[in-house]
């Protein structure tokens, strides 16, 4: 099990700002806190990483779309009452 | 995200006076994410082209009242979310979406139990299609308001003020539900790596 050199609080705290920290979002001096903490607390450090991981294969599972299957996007004009506007998709 | 690049300027002022052909372009340039939320929020394609055209025909609607304070997207993703709201609500009454029942401001529970170092794992294996289902089963074991904020912020890719915007939600109220979501997700992965790290060490 690690061993907990750190107060308690500190891992609270690190857990409150942790989504603007992995977003890159958090300020500098915030950040240096972190990171001074991790270095030292080893779930902390677990957390983070995979945290981090995590928004990672999010994204890797989920690539930005591509258009819309071909059928729904023929029913969706039909619906709107925009057929005419209806031309072959370029992608 | 890429598919931003590429998309048409669209005249606000065409689509407002009603120019169908404006409107048609807006419909291409838009139509997938609006979809691709739907399927998200919803999990079935039924349900999410319901959304889809709900959407678009209410926006046809209330374009002429789109003041443009947020961009075209945000407002249709608004209009979406409500629409995947109420096909929600229709077929699981049960569900509890209000924003009251989070205590938004109150991080004390945000504790974390899960410490297993499964961050340098190679992606093909953590991706592998039992992997994918594991975190697609997570996604959806989010309580509605922390997916809907989820689902904008990290999978369509929204910016922290447009989730505000397109949830009608204070900024902080998304951070700190986005937060929550990630927290969950890192929790339920850790539970599902351990426990499969565990399995292949014994298997060696």
């Amino acid at each position: 099990m690690t061993e907990h050199t750190h107060t308690h609080s500190n891992c609270k705290s690190l857990l409150g700002t942790l989504s603007d920290y992995v977003d890159g979002e958090l300020e500098a001096e915030l950040c240096r806190e972190i990171e001074k903490h991790i270095a030292e607390c080893e779930d902390c450090r677990i957390v983070v990483d995979t945290t981090r991981r995590t928004i990672d294969l999010i994204h890797a599972a989920n690539p930005p779309q591509s258009g819309l299957p071909d059928e729904v996007r023929s029913r969706l004009f039909k619906r709107l009452d925009l057929t005419e506007y209806l031309k072959p998709q370029t992608k | 995200m890429v598919e931003t690049t590429s998309q048409p300027e669209l005249s606000i002022e065409a689509l407002r006076s009603g120019d169908r052909a404006e409107f048609a372009r807006m419909v291409d340039a838009y139509s997938a994410p609006i979809y691709r939320l739907g399927l998200r929020m919803l999990g079935n394609e039924q349900d999410a082209e319901d959304v889809l055209q709900n959407t678009f025909l209410n926006a046809l609607t209330h374009l002429a009242s789109f003041e443009g304070r947020s961009s075209i997207l945000t407002w249709l993703y608004r209009i979406a979310v409500n629409e995947s709201l109420m096909t929600m609500r229709r077929s699981k009454p049960e569900v509890n979406i209000d924003d009251a029942d989070t205590s938004d401001e109150d991080t004390d529970d945000l504790a974390q139990s899960q410490f297993v170092d499964w961050g340098s794992l190679p992606e093909d294996e953590l991706l592998s299609s039992e992997g994918k289902q594991a975190l697609d089963r997570a996604i959806q074991n989010l309580p509605e308001n922390l997916r809907m904020v989820f689902l904008l912020r990290d999978i369509q890719e929204l910016s922290i003020k447009e989730t505000a915007e397109a949830l009608g939600l204070t900024e902080s109220n998304v951070k700190i539900r986005l937060l929550r979501a990630r927290l969950s997700l890192r929790e339920q992965l850790s539970a599902y790596y351990g426990e499969r790290m565990l399995r292949e060490k014994t298997n060696d």
